[in-house]
This record gives structure tokens, sequence and C-alpha cells, in this order.
């Protein structure tokens, strides 16, 4: 399903599965997570996006299936593993009684970390000045901001992040994305986001996986999923539009869509494009436009999983 | 061992602004303080005093209120606070995330709130040495500390008391590392304490198998003890004061400690981290 481009595999996972109490929220999760992208892993609340992350990361533990991260299975090998992974789950976990640079040091402690790397961590996610204020003060977003630098300060290869721009501003998702891209390009670094929202993901991700009531429904890169969605004429007229599909149905043609002033045709050819405008015209309609769109992701995302909840 | 020190020394970074740790100072200079201020001003009272029975009368106080009620009280105290910065801050998920054992990590957090334990007694005991030594160079003619040395001795019941609290500090500090909330361990330690008391009022035999009653029973087996030493001492003579550190109660404890804490690393390996 991925593309040929793929070096490696940096989070492998075969038939994953867990239950909590009597209802199973990962079944079969098997996941492939190439080197150096940016991974959406995409789903509705509650699909089993945060349970997956946390089997990744060893929180929880799994019926059954395997996972292995840089090629090492994660039980055996979880020290080694955690020091390669930098992660933030669900809301920052943040002490709130100490400054967001203590939160940092605290950190850096543990990990042996030179102070200098806080600093460095505090200008990166904008902090600095309120650097020795504390962390309980901060507001979501400085909250989320610091989580990130607390993900990134030891500079890990693989980010696990679980909705990492909840609660931030226009502004702040955008930082966060550019940042995130740039480990990517410039430091070649592997990002595993998970996100409810495909529109925030489909501006940074080079594959994508979506998952809904704990089973995976695709995974493969963003342009794998943009040609599952089908191309269709769009064509804004003035007149009854209803009347209009149906002179159009007539023809042969399915009609995917009608809106207020808008017909929206399968795409099959051009030429079927200007046989429709020919017809249209003959029927006394006035065509403003007729144009061949492809179905947006947003659609798609909600196609796909509302298929499965069907 | 690196990752049981880095994570000591991350427990008393996360720690020094709480009152968890300050509690530990304040708590024994606060008490001490407030009897060395009442013995100054009420030293003619005790004017005729020897002084090693002055020195006995002086530390009594602390002992008096220390095995029912201080001692246990702190303990479920310091160990629901140890744990409760993790639950509070939602930080389980971040600590076993990191690429340090489930060991290193538990270890740590169980010997900090030991040393903070630790470290309370200590201060009871060398700002009871220190102010008793302290009054008796401000107030010579009355205060008589200076007659006799009970450093060794005191020594001693505060190294019995520190091994006797174990046992309770295991049970206390699995109960809050499992438990978020504060009531859970807070109203079983309370039954803990009632079971001690009663358990004490009507002479149970078997009372040494609480592990709450081991602080009291170290100070009324010492209290016992010393009444004899000082009764059957040889007229004139300055009775030596020493104790018997591994007693029956101090091993029971220490036994309740050691299994206990295996058994809460057993459930931490073990449990999920939701």
């Amino acid at each position: 399903m991925l593309g040929n481009k793929r070096k490696s595999v940096v989070i492998q996972t075969d038939g994953l599965s867990f239950t909590f109490g009597n209802q199973q929220v990962v079944k079969s999760v098997s996941l492939r997570v190439p080197a150096g992208s940016i991974f959406g892993f995409l789903g509705p609340n509650g699909a089993g996006k945060t349970t997956t992350i946390k089997l990744l990361l060893n929180l929880l533990h799994a019926d059954s299936g395997s996972i292995h991260i840089f090629g090492q299975e994660i039980k055996a090998n979880r020290i080694a593993v955690l020091g390669q992974i930098g992660s933030l789950i669900e809301q920052p976990a943040i002490y709130a009684h100490m400054t967001g640079r203590e939160n940092l040091r605290n950190r850096a402690l543990l990990l042996q970390i030179p102070h200098s790397r806080v600093e460095e961590m505090l200008a990166l996610v904008q902090l600095k000045a309120a650097a020795d204020k504390k962390a309980g003060r901060y507001s979501l977003g400085m909250k989320q901001r610091l989580g990130i630098a607390l993900a990134l300060l030891s500079d890990p290869q693989l980010l696990i992040l679980d909705e990492p721009t909840n609660g931030l501003d226009p502004n702040g998702i955008i930082e966060i994305r550019q940042l995130l891209m740039r480990l990517v390009k410039e430091h070649g670094k592997t990002v595993f986001i998970s996100s409810h929202l495909l529109g925030e993901i489909d501006k940074m991700a080079t594959h994508v996986g979506i998952i809904n009531n704990g089973e995976m429904l695709f995974q493969g890169s963003l342009e794998e999923l943009e040609a599952m969605s089908k191309p269709l004429v769009q064509i804004e007229i003035e007149g009854n539009p209803a009347e209009a599909a149906a002179a159009i149905t007539s023809k042969g043609f399915t009609v995917a869509d009608v809106e207020q002033d808008t017909l929206f045709v399968d795409y099959l050819s051009k030429a079927q494009m200007g046989e429709i405008n020919t017809l249209l015209n003959q029927k006394g309609y006035v065509v403003y436009s007729i144009t061949k769109v492809q179905k947006d992701l947003e659609n798609l995302f909600l196609a796909i999983t509302q298929k499965a909840n069907a | 061992m690196k990752g049981f020190i880095l994570s000591f020394k991350s427990e008393f970074y996360k720690s020094r602004k709480t009152f968890g740790f300050w509690g530990a100072i304040v708590l024994p200079v606060a008490i001490v303080g407030l009897i060395a201020i009442l013995t100054f001003f009420q030293s003619s009272k005790v004017a005729h005093t020897p002084g090693m029975m002055l020195w006995l009368g002086y530390v009594g106080i602390v002992s008096g209120f220390m095995g029912n009620l201080l001692l246990p009280f702190y303990i479920i105290f310091i160990a629901y606070s140890v744990n409760n910065i993790e639950h509070k801050a939602d930080t389980w998920k971040t600590l076993f995330t990191l690429p340090i054992s489930k060991w290193s990590v538990y270890a740590a957090k169980y010997f900090y709130a030991m040393f903070l334990v630790f470290l309370c007694l200590f201060l009871f005991y060398a700002l009871l040495i220190g102010t008793g030594d302290l009054l008796g160079m401000l107030k010579p003619s009355e205060l008589h500390f200076s007659d006799y040395n009970i450093a060794a001795y005191l020594g001693e019941i505060y190294l019995k008391l520190f091994l006797a609290s174990l046992g309770i500090l295991s049970i206390q500090f699995l109960m809050s590392l499992v438990w978020a909330d504060f009531l859970k361990p807070m109203g079983i330690g309370l039954l803990g304490i009632i079971a001690e008391i009663v358990a004490n009022v009507s002479k149970w035999e078997y009372v040494y198998l609480i592990p709450y009653a081991h602080p009291f029973l170290v100070l009324t087996n010492l209290r016992e003890a010393t009444r004899s030493t000082i009764t059957g001492k040889t007229p004139g003579a300055m009775p030596s004061l020493s104790i018997d550190i591994i007693t029956r109660e101090v091993w029971v404890s220490l036994v309740f400690a050691v299994v206990i804490f295996f058994i809460g690393f057993f459930i931490v390996q073990k449990k999920s981290v939701k």
C-alpha cells in the first residue's frame, strides 16, 4: 500500500489488538510508518487513536500482536526504543507547581541533557518570556507548546504526538506545523501525529492512516488517499437544478449530488463534459461554469469513516 | 543504578517547592521550637531537676504524641504527597515513557519518601539535642542539660522509630501509588491507627503484628525499660541508658516494608497506565 520510495519502516505493528473490559478498542491494527515521514493518524474521537499510541509506547500491554519500532520489539527493548522517542499523549503532562523552565530542567536532569538545550527549546516554542511563570498558570496553548518542547528535548528520532494542536490558536497551529515539517525535512526525523481533523493533517502529512472503531480503514501516502477520490464534473447553472439533473441522467450520466445551483456528475472524459454542456444549452439552461473537480479530502475522510459505520 | 540516582534527584527537584518536602523541615522546627521556648520561659519550675531527668522530660514531650499521632499521620501524608505529584500532573504516563527502567522510577520514589521520613526524624533528634544544649548555655543555673549527655541514647531511639515506621510507610506508599485520591489511603490509614489504639488499650498480645502500632510500641516499651533502669540504679550513680534496636516490632515492620515494596513493584510492572 505504501509508496515504493520507502527506505525503512520506523513503526511496524502486526495484528495489534487491545480490549478495555468487554470492549475491543483496537482491532488487529497493522501499521507501517516509513522513516522520514509525517504520518497522520486520523480518526474520530474515541476511534482508538490514543489507545494505539499508548500501546506503541508500552504504557498498555496488547492482548495480541506485535510492535517493532526501529526494527526492535518494544517489550524486549523497552529502554533502547523509548530512548529514541519523544512523545506527547493527550493533555500535556506538566507539573503545575513548577515553572516552564523547571519542567524542562527536570526532564533534562532525568535524561542528562545540558541546560543549554532547555533554553533552545524554550526559544523554539516561544516560551522564553513565560519561562519563569508557574506552568499551572499557562494557557492551554502554552501548556501544549511546553508539552511539545518536552517531547523534543532529547532530540528524538521519532516523535509521537497525540493531538498536539489541541487548544492552539491558528498561529500556534501553523508554527507547530512548520516546526514538524522542518524537523522531518532538515533533520530526517519521523513524526507520528494523531488528529481527528483531517484539515489539520493534510497540510503537512506525507502518509495517512485512518482508524475508526479500532479498525484501520486506510493506510498509505497522501497521494494514494487522493487517488481514491473519484473526480466529478461540477456544473454551475441558472435554472431548476433538479430538472437539469433529470435531463443529464436521461443521457446515461450519473448525477452524484445536486446543490442549490450546482450539480455534480461523475467524471468520465472531456468529451462527456462537452456533451453535458451542449445538452444543458439546448434545454435553455445558462451554464456559468463547468469544471472537473476532485472530492476534497475532508469529504473523502467522512465517506470512509461513515461507510465503516454503516 | 544511574536511572535510580537520576530519578531520586528528580524527586527532590520536583518536591522541593511542595509542602511534602517542607513539612519534613517545618514540623520538627515548629514543634521543637515551641517546646524550647516554653522550657526557656518556665525554667524556674525545673530548676532543681538533675540533668538526666531534665533531658528525659524534655525529649519525652515529643515522644508523648509521636507514636500514636504524629509519626503515623506524617507518614500517611508523605506517602500521599510523593505520589500525588504525579497523579495531579497526570505524569505517570510520561515517567513510564522515559528511557529509564520502571524499577528505578518506582524505587527512587519509594526511597525518596523514606528519605523524607528519615529527614524529619533526624531533624527532631538534632533539634532536640541542639536546643537542649542551647537552653543549658542560656540558663546554666536553672537548666542543667550540660550535666548529662543523652545524644547516643536519643539517637538510638530515633533510629529505632525510623525502622519501626517503614512498615506503615510501605502500606501507605502502595495505596497512594495505586489510588489518586487522598481519602482512600487516609481512611485506611486512620482505620489502621484506630485498630492499633484499640489493640493497645485491650492489651492484645499480637499487637506487634499491626504495622501502625510499631512506633507506639517502640516508645511504650522504651518508657518501661527506662523507668526500670532508673529505679534499679545504684544509689548515687548515674544510670547508663541504652536500648535494643532490633526488637520484635522492628522485625515485623521491616518484613512488612520489604514484602510490600516488592508487591508494589510487581503491580507497577504489570499495571497499564491509563
